[in-house]
């Protein structure tokens, strides 16, 4: 039997996402060059509520868009046919201050698949990355500058986030099978 | 939205929803051509063989970017160059070609359910690129990418689908694909081209062409495929052209908003009026641009599926 474990709730959520944003602001003087990319479905959703929550921080408008990573991963033909997305960027991604946002953080590959991405549209000034949850089992030599929470998991465990974008309820869940 | 198949060999077998993943999956792919670096990592590693039996150039053109811009690599293997010349069966031509360990085999052949006759043994995709009457798997794809890119939907379309029926693998894979995802087909030409036959695909025949474009949202015209008529079904081309050709004065008599879609090559002034070909409602270059998109999907999605150790074992 599966048994699952609750990680956020939906306050807990919506605290950890306004804490990224004061901690982008904070780390980001030069407000006006940060957009935010999301990776879809999840990050993709997160980057535009961080994004909501800057604007009031900053008083102006901060772009966001989609990069979809799913062209760009190492493991097509190893597990089940990825869900292509349309990458929508309304923006020059030359000279800016990326922030890439991402739901969960696991083996760290959807992040260099991001960065590969990311490589056909320009050259950014930086890139940071934000996520929600930080699982660890990383097996690539990426970190987080944005942590919502760090969990401890086993590999066999999964995280699931459901979003009230995707018919959700905004909790974080980790289920052991 | 879930695609599981290894190859693409015709439009038949596939289920509403698995046309919708592919046309989703094109939309994607669109976009990456429309970017300055017009490639991605996707299939970088992977082979990818054209294997031409029959004469194409755009069809094979389209599968060669698409494989190109998808990071493969690509062999172009067509039958006036090759072993077939010499005797060499298509099973032993395929299955040389697998021992060189190619991923994809993208095939066109003159007979009926050759792409379905290399799957059978073949551990490569086996991507069907028109085989004989049968089908044309991808040209219907990308016709209904068209449709729904211009149109916004499919569903509750009519589609009148004009000229040589009967040799043609363009107008079964739209008829199916048509269907399945819920538009009105009509079919209509020469009744020795238009046999009351396709009335069991589920679309309506009439040989009266100025009816059948009245009130068509979609008008697809077919080229006379004179390669594979054994005799000739219609007196003359002329006749043909004033009995059932696009012209300007029938262009004058359809819908304000209706699409003129034609899947190449063109025969001006035979099927379709030069002008009609070139005027705005005519979305024949557009067709091109999105079988780009549709066959790096294409591509994309028999790759994705279980390579062929997971399926043996």
């Amino acid at each position: 039997m599966p048994r699952s474990n609750p990680i956020l709730d939906t306050i807990a959520l919506r605290r950890a996402l306004t804490r990224i944003a004061h901690e982008i602001a904070e780390r980001n003087e030069t407000s006006g060059d940060v957009v935010l990319l999301g990776v879809p479905r999840g990050g993709d959703h997160l980057a535009r509520r961080l994004v909501a929550i800057l604007e009031t921080i900053w008083g102006h408008a901060v772009p966001v868009g989609t990069l979809d990573v799913s062209m760009h991963r190492d493991d097509l033909g190893t597990s089940a046919t990825p869900t292509v997305h349309p990458t929508v960027m309304p923006f020059d991604l030359n000279g800016k201050i990326v922030v890439l946002v991402d739901d969960v953080l696991f083996s760290g590959r959807t992040t260099r698949a991001a960065l590969d991405a990311m490589n056909d549209f320009g050259r950014p000034k930086c890139v940071q990355l934000a996520v929600l949850i930080d699982r660890g089992h990383r097996e690539l030599p990426i970190r987080a500058d944005f942590v919502g929470k760090n969990v401890p998991t086993a590999r066999d465990e999964r995280v699931e986030v459901s979003l009230k974008e995707d018919g959700g309820d905004d909790t974080v869940t980790m289920i052991r099978s | 939205m879930s695609w599981t198949r290894r190859h693409l060999l015709d439009i038949e077998s596939l289920s509403a929803g698995e046309i919708v993943t592919v046309l989703d999956t094109a939309r994607a792919f669109k976009a990456v051509g429309e970017r300055v670096i017009k490639k991605v990592p996707a299939l970088r590693g992977k082979t990818v063989v054209n294997l031409f039996i029959e004469p194409s150039t755009r069809t094979r053109i389209s599968f060669e970017l698409a494989a190109q811009r998808l990071s493969a690599d690509v062999i172009n293997f067509t039958a006036e160059a090759s072993s077939l010349k010499k005797g060499e069966t298509l099973k032993d031509t395929a299955r040389n070609l697998e021992a060189l360990n190619a991923d994809i085999i993208i095939i066109r052949h003159s007979a009926t359910g050759a792409p379905h006759f290399l799957s059978r043994f073949l551990n490569a995709s086996v991507i069907n690129a028109g085989d004989g009457a049968h089908e044309h798997p991808t040209q219907a794809l990308l016709d209904l990418f068209t449709i729904r890119e211009k149109k916004g939907k499919v569903a509750g379309l009519k589609v009148t689908i004009l000229g040589d029926i009967l040799y043609s693998r363009v107008a079964r894979s739209n008829i199916w694909a048509l269907t399945k995802l819920g538009a009105q087909v009509t079919l209509c030409g020469p009744a020795t081209l238009v046999p009351r036959i396709f009335e069991k695909m589920g679309c309506r025949v009439t040989y009266n062409v100025d009816e059948a474009i009245a009130d068509a949202d979609i008008i697809n015209l077919l080229r006379i495929q004179h390669e594979r008529q054994r005799q000739s079904m219609f007196p003359s081309i002329g006749e043909y052209s004033t009995l059932f050709g696009l012209t300007r004065a029938r262009m004058a008599r359809t819908k304000p908003d209706v699409l003129i879609m034609h899947p190449g090559p063109i025969n001006r002034g035979v099927e379709i009026d030069s002008e009609v070909a070139d005027c705005a409602r005519s979305v024949i270059l557009a067709q091109v641009t999105n079988g780009l998109a549709v066959r790096m999907a294409t591509l994309f999605l028999v790759s994705g599926g279980k390579g062929p150790q997971e399926v043996t074992a």
